[in-house]
């Protein structure tokens, strides 16, 4: 029963999004309802790593300008291919990076992972810095296609895309947690040594862990220029982009599938507001605050907060 | 091509020490503490603003101002361990939580300090920063010079007292075997407050070299991330010794990069050598198989 509600849940989701497309017709909601999508995207891959698996990912940022940049590089080689090729071809080319991550280090303790990753982002931006044919450091401007069928805008089209990525990206992280591949994953978070005298093939799922991790993160990051129009190194690695997606499944829970979709409906929600009612800067800010508050005074995210509230009042209804 | 060579090699080793100066306090909390600080440079961000600071308001030397913040920052450093300890080491989270709080704290450091100094470039008088010393062909300049000379002390410093003093040798011993040295009667916890805190004192001299070798901005620091740990790494987690020679290795390398291929590759090198380092040779150039 409940994995059909599961379904059909997703299925409503994506139908009300569609229908939303036709009712609403102020632009801003869809470049604000992108922005909590993308977040929860790149909050759900780095949970598939961090949470599920308990290896640490500071490099969330490289992963997703990895992504951008193969979109980049896509709409420069193949000129202005549609938009569907690039979210296809991004996260493989993030997945074979997260991969090869993988093997580099993972038979490391968590902490050279943590800071493996971080090195990985500032290579691939010194790389992208470089690199001439897609923008080098001056940046590459985007020109988007004015007239896109179904739809009356192209930011529509594009919200359309980031919907279902992330309703994927749900179904993904949602498969791993509930299946033989999450019990696994568990018992390496809980004890790799453990795990691994059970016969638990823990360099094997670590391995599918970071390239479904960098797979999802490119995914997220494949429609990105489309939807700023100028891509530049500096502000694509930006240390904002890890933070978030560090601080999404932080806030929200980082055990199951649910943390990162309710952490980064609360966050997101907070980040637009800000921006749009106070400053931008501000609202970095508030990222930091809110990520280190969650982690001194609630460990367990908000899911983990609603579960011992639920566990408490059915004891005491017993 | 010769000379070019020689001064590259040369301006890298005054470099490296300068390297050295910010990878200290890292190596006795990542190294000796297992405290995966990944805010040190955040630290250091915080010490050359001291210095900017002083240096703006009063005239003071920065070095000189680096030194007389020494004290603020080991409580500094005291207070953020004791934090930590109580919120995430004595639960047992240290692992994920531990990180992403030092991940958050390095970010709220630099928000802040854009708040209140926005992101232009900051920089400090003194009388030798833009004088050069030529000896034959070899240009030293002595913005290069005082930081290497300072890094050097310092790190001799820090390699006297862990060596030779009791507290010192306390630090070691939290480091090899904390139950022992619960069972000897000494409290662990109270040793890697004190390391903590020295880790933390360092980066104040450590960032007031750091503006006088650059005019920095609040995010000068993250490029530091890579290369301090890549130096702690390589020189094999908490030697004092190996964390200089590291170091120097990569302040040389990164200066040949910048000579021959072009500055804009620099910041790879230390991230390049460290990913191999890792893959290769987890236990760094110059720590133990173990």
């Amino acid at each position: 029963m409940k994995l059909n509600r599961f379904w059909v849940g997703i299925v409503v989701v994506f139908l009300a999004g569609l229908a939303f497309t036709k009712i609403a017709d102020n632009e801003f909601y869809f470049y604000a309802i992108y922005a909590v999508l993308q977040l929860m995207v790149m909050g759900i891959a780095w949970n598939i790593l961090g949470g599920f698996t308990g290896y640490v990912n500071f490099g969330a940022g490289g992963f997703f300008a990895a992504g951008a940049y193969t979109t980049v590089f896509l709409h420069k080689a193949l000129d202005g291919p549609p938009l569907l090729v690039a979210v296809v071809v991004a996260p493989i080319v993030c997945g074979l990076i997260g991969l090869g991550i993988g093997y580099l280090t993972l038979r490391l303790r968590g902490v050279y992972f943590a800071i493996a990753t971080l090195a990985v982002a500032i290579i691939l931006e010194t790389l992208v810095i470089n690199w001439e044919y897609v923008g080098g450091a001056g940046g590459y401007y985007f020109l988007i296609p004015e007239e896109i069928p179904f739809f009356d805008s192209y930011v529509e089209w594009l919200f359309t895309v980031i919907l279902v990525i992330t309703l994927f990206a749900i179904v993904v992280s949602r498969y791993l947690n509930s299946s033989r591949i999450g019990q696994g994953l568990a018992a390496i978070r809980d004890d790799e040594l453990a795990a691994e005298c059970m016969g638990v093939p823990t360099l094997k799922l670590k391995l599918i862990s970071t390239t479904v991790m960098g797979a999802l993160m490119g995914m997220a990051g494949a429609p990105f220029p489309y939807f700023i129009t100028f891509v530049e190194p500096v502000s694509t690695f930006s240390l904002l982009i890890a933070v978030n997606a560090i601080a999404v499944p932080m806030i929200g829970g980082t055990m199951t599938w649910v943390g990162p979709v309710v952490g980064a409906i609360v966050l997101g929600s907070i980040q637009e507001i800000v921006t749009v009612s106070i400053s931008s800067e501000l609202n970095m800010l508030i990222v930091g605050v809110v990520l280190v508050g969650f982690i001194t005074l609630a460990p367990q995210g908000i899911t983990g907060v609603y579960r011992d509230f639920r566990d408490k009042r059915r004891r005491r209804n017993e | 091509m010769f000379e070019l060579f020689v001064n590259a090699v040369v301006a890298g080793v005054l470099l490296g020490g300068f390297y050295a100066a910010v990878a200290l306090g890292l190596s006795i909390v990542f190294g000796r503490l297992d405290i995966v600080n990944i805010a040190h440079p955040a630290f250091v961000i915080i010490g050359s603003y001291v210095a900017f600071i002083m240096n703006e308001r009063y005239m003071f030397d920065p070095i000189l101002s680096g030194l007389i913040f020494l004290p603020v920052f080991f409580l500094l450093g005291v207070g953020m361990y004791r934090f930590y300890y109580v919120c995430f080491e004595r639960t047992g989270q240290e692992s994920l939580s531990g990180l992403a709080y030092f991940f958050g704290i390095m970010f709220i450091i630099e928000v802040l300090l854009i708040l209140y100094y926005g992101v232009d470039y900051r920089n400090v008088q003194a009388p030798y920063i833009g004088e050069t010393l030529f000896l034959g062909f070899l240009g030293l300049p002595y913005r290069m010079l005082v930081p290497f000379i300072t890094a050097t002390i310092l790190t001799g410093l820090v390699y006297l007292y862990l060596s030779k003093t009791f507290l010192g040798r306390a630090i070691l011993a939290v480091s090899q075997d904390r139950l022992a040295l619960q069972l000897m009667g000494a409290d662990p916890v109270k040793v890697k407050q004190w390391a903590f805190g020295i880790g933390i004192a360092t980066a104040a001299v450590a960032g007031a070299l750091l503006i006088i070798i650059q005019p920095i901005e609040p995010s000068v620091g993250r490029l530091y991330i890579g290369r301090v740990f890549a130096i702690v790494i390589l020189g094999g987690m908490g030697s004092i010794s190996g964390t200089f020679f590291a170091a120097l290795i990569i302040g040389i390398a990164e200066s040949l990069v910048a000579t021959f291929i072009g500055p804009s590759w620099a910041p790879a090198v230390a991230f390049g050598l460290l990913l191999v380092t890792l893959a290769v040779r987890p236990q760094g150039l110059f720590g133990r198989a173990g």
